[in-house]
């Protein structure tokens, strides 16, 4: 018990790893034996997710170090200070709050995709790649390392792309995989220039020693420029959102959630690096106000892009790229105000994080929802379907309280986190929050839309399959639990893991660094 | 315990779903004192198009949600034009937006801040 | 022989020269090539990061005291950037094989059923 949530670092990124190699191995055993196998795979990554976020938030979110290797991980420099020298992990409150997201994400996924690749043979591969992607996930939230943080993007990379591009029998899924791994890559590419300058110009690469070392300068400057453009690409903040519209829409329905997990870590890159790496050595005003900017964009843009879609899970796309939106304004507000520390800045940044584990709930079950609903129209297309509340009645039920939570309806989750975001962005502007409220009703319009177009209208004279499967059912249904949840007790999650995350972000940049440095 | 506080509001799930069905029972509560001389499939229940008669519905008509907000679509022509040339999928478009935003952030961080 | 900082204008050079590619070329194996130019651009960058002039390999277990060695570390950088760059050029141009057989073009600026 211990020793597990000792090693869980590690083993969450290990065990998807192994598992995705062993899946093609497995599968000459069968079908069954290899869902089997997935399943159990998911199953405890989760439950590792689960105990590391117990063990960490016991702690009150303090961060902890995973050192790979023999103990002694610093050596003691001529000059009187120590260096970190082993591969290490280093894990703190936000890191196990988004192995939380993560974990949510893919086991319910993994769960839907069983059912949805029903009817196809093969699929060994796709299973690799879902795997592959969940450690690169995890992987990104664990390290403490800026290099390896750029090995598990470019795993993330290569996995989303290999899942967008999977259907190699349907010509726009190979467009889309071709643009989104272009823009991928190119990203991180420039990620890893930026790693390179810090290296050069610090002579580590471990976070807590980089974050020691930075003064500030015109370099440290050109690589905070990089890091933060590169991943608000990888994040899909607009203007630079153009591949997260194809890339969930093309993919398979239960992979577009994980995609979104994917951006989400992305974002918590982001975030890792602003508070944690750079902190105040840079202007915080300055980047801050860089991503209120992002925010006002990506919230606008992506509601009023998704009130024109006719395909639905572009349509679904578009919201969930107003929805990252939303994380960037209430990090924003609190980066924008973290010298001064305001207490609305700190509410600010919980609203932002608590909007993150909303956001995967919502997001995953439309897309979910999205899945199930093409599986029985046998089309995306807004126009060409109808009436499919009389066949899929509990779907029908689903779609609405996910589309009810994500553009924040009380009582459920999304309105809880958006209150704080609301009003922590009032009281530094009130522009900003008009552009919030206003965008959270017109998303509320984008879904009555879909849900006419879709649930509403005479029965369809074709009926399609009827109600999803249970397979279906049941990994929507724990989505729209967790959403119901969130809802009704955000006190409860507010308090125990939203907190201690924020906390980690705003006040624990010299927690973090004498974590690995000592003193 | 299930409720949050923002230092300016605060916001109590339970709270509010307890008020909102109570709500719901007084606006039953106010119905039941409504007419009850309502009769179904007279009269009373066409739709008045200026006392001319009501044309039949052609048979599975589905209002879809292409025309939903047409209206509204249409009067913010001018925006979308814009936004949807933003989106024109061309992958050296999005390069460019990506350098563009490199550029634009690159000149902020180190003249501004 | 010192060549100051020529090398660092080369790897810049080769990063301008891909985003010129990616940004101003049509077809999509010349896309491909942009995105390994930057990549080549940032591996040389890397590599002379941890260059010192007459250096050594640093292949010891006990290193003699007083020999001049290059760093190892970012050396150890470009090889996983490497592998890494040859699964997504990999990847590319399977995409790539893909969409030829689909849409019947390379030309990037007829691949634009996603759109909007």
């Amino acid at each position: 018990m211990s020793a597990l949530s000792v090693h869980a670092p590690v083993l969450l990124i290990a065990i998807p790893l192994l598992g995705a190699f062993a899946v093609p191995l497995i599968g000459k055993l069968g079908r069954g034996v290899r869902d089997v196998f997935v399943g159990l795979i998911a199953a405890f990554t989760a439950a590792l997710a689960g105990l590391l976020a117990a063990d960490v938030f016991g702690r009150g979110g303090a961060a902890s170090v995973y050192v790979l290797g023999g103990k002694p991980f610093n050596i003691p420099l001529p000059s009187g200070m120590t260096a970190p020298i082993r591969i290490l992990l280093e894990v703190d409150g936000m890191s196990a709050f988004m192995g939380l997201i993560t974990a949510l994400v893919t086991i319910t996924a993994i769960a839907f995709s069983f059912s949805y690749w029903k009817k196809r043979s093969g699929g060994n591969m796709y299973y690799s790649l879902l795997l592959l992607l969940t450690a690169g996930i995890f992987g990104m939230e664990m390290t403490g390392d800026m290099f390896n943080f750029f090995v598990f993007l470019e795993v993330t990379s290569i996995a989303a792309c290999g899942l967008i591009g999977f259907r190699v029998w349907l010509g726009r899924s190979q467009e889309a995989g071709f643009k989104v791994m272009t823009l991928y890559t190119v990203s991180g590419l420039f990620v890893l220039l930026a790693v390179g300058l810090l290296y050069g110009e610090h002579g580590g690469l471990n976070i807590a020693y980089l974050a020691h070392g930075l003064t500030g300068g015109l370099i440290d400057k050109i690589a905070l420029g990089l890091l933060l453009t590169g991943l608000a690409m990888k994040a899909g903040a607009v203007p630079m959102h153009m591949w997260a519209p194809d890339a969930y829409g093309e993919a398979p329905a239960p992979t577009s959630a994980v995609l979104v997990a994917n951006s989400q870590a992305s974002l918590y890159g982001l975030f890792r690096v602003l508070f944690t790496l750079f902190g105040i050595t840079v202007s915080a005003a300055t980047t801050g106000w860089i991503l209120i900017g992002f925010a006002l964009l990506t919230i606008f843009v992506g509601v009023t892009m998704a009130l024109v879609q006719n395909d639905i899970k572009r349509l679904i796309a578009y919201g969930a790229v107003s929805q990252i939106g939303y994380m960037l304004l209430g990090v924003g507000v609190g980066l924008a105000t973290i010298v001064a520390k305001p207490a609305y800045g700190l509410v600010a940044m919980q609203g932002g994080i608590f909007h993150m584990i909303n956001d995967a709930a919502c997001i995953g079950l439309l897309f979910l929802v999205a899945g199930a609903i093409s599986r029985a129209a046998g089309t995306r297309d807004l126009n060409k379907m109808g009436g499919l509340a009389h066949t899929m009645k509990y779907t029908s039920v689903f779609f609405v309280i996910g589309a009810f939570a994500l553009a924040g309806v009380p009582p459920f989750n999304g309105f809880a986190s958006k209150f704080l975001i609301y009003e922590a962005s009032f009281k530094l502007s009130p522009f900003l929050a008009i552009i919030a409220i206003l965008s959270s009703i017109l998303l509320l319009a984008v879904f009555v839309k879909a849900f006419q177009g879709a649930f509403l209208g005479p029965r369809p004279a074709s009926p399609g399959g009827g109600e999803a499967p249970l397979g279906m059912l049941i990994p929507m249904a724990v989505l729209t639990l967790v959403v119901i949840a969130f809802g009704l007790f955000p006190g409860f999650f507010v308090e125990r893991i939203v907190t201690p995350a924020a906390r980690a972000l705003w006040f624990g940049r010299d927690a973090y660094i004498s974590a690995i440095l000592g003193g | 315990m299930n409720g949050i506080t923002s230092g300016f509001g605060t916001w109590n799930p339970i709270a509010w779903t307890l008020l909102f069905i109570g709500i719901l029972i007084v606006a039953f509560f106010v119905r039941s004192f409504g007419r009850k001389d309502y009769k179904r499939n007279t009269g009373q229940t066409k739709a008045f198009l200026s006392g001319n008669e009501e044309p039949d519905a052609p048979a599975g008509l589905h209002v879809s949600g292409d025309n939903l907000y047409w209206g509204m679509v249409h009067g913010l022509s001018a925006y979308y034009k814009r936004v949807r040339k933003w989106h024109s999928g061309d992958l050296s478009d999005y390069v460019a937006w990506f350098i563009g935003g490199l550029a634009l952030i690159f000149v902020i961080i180190v003249w501004v801040g | 022989m010192n060549v100051g900082n020529l090398p660092f204008i080369v790897s810049a050079l080769l990063v301008v020269l891909g985003i010129y590619t990616l940004l101003f070329k049509r077809n999509l194996i010349k896309l491909v090539i942009g995105v390994s130019l930057i990549e080549t651009g940032v591996n040389l960058f890397l590599v002379m990061l941890g260059y010192r002039s007459e250096g050594i390999a640093p292949i010891y277990t006990f290193a003699p005291a007083g020999e001049r060695m290059v760093l190892p570390t970012p050396q150890a950088l470009t090889l996983t950037s490497i592998v890494i760059g040859l699964a997504t050029t990999a990847l590319l141009l399977s995409f790539a094989v893909f969409i030829w057989r689909h849409y019947g073009t390379l030309d990037v600026h007829k691949i634009k059923e996603l759109k909007g």
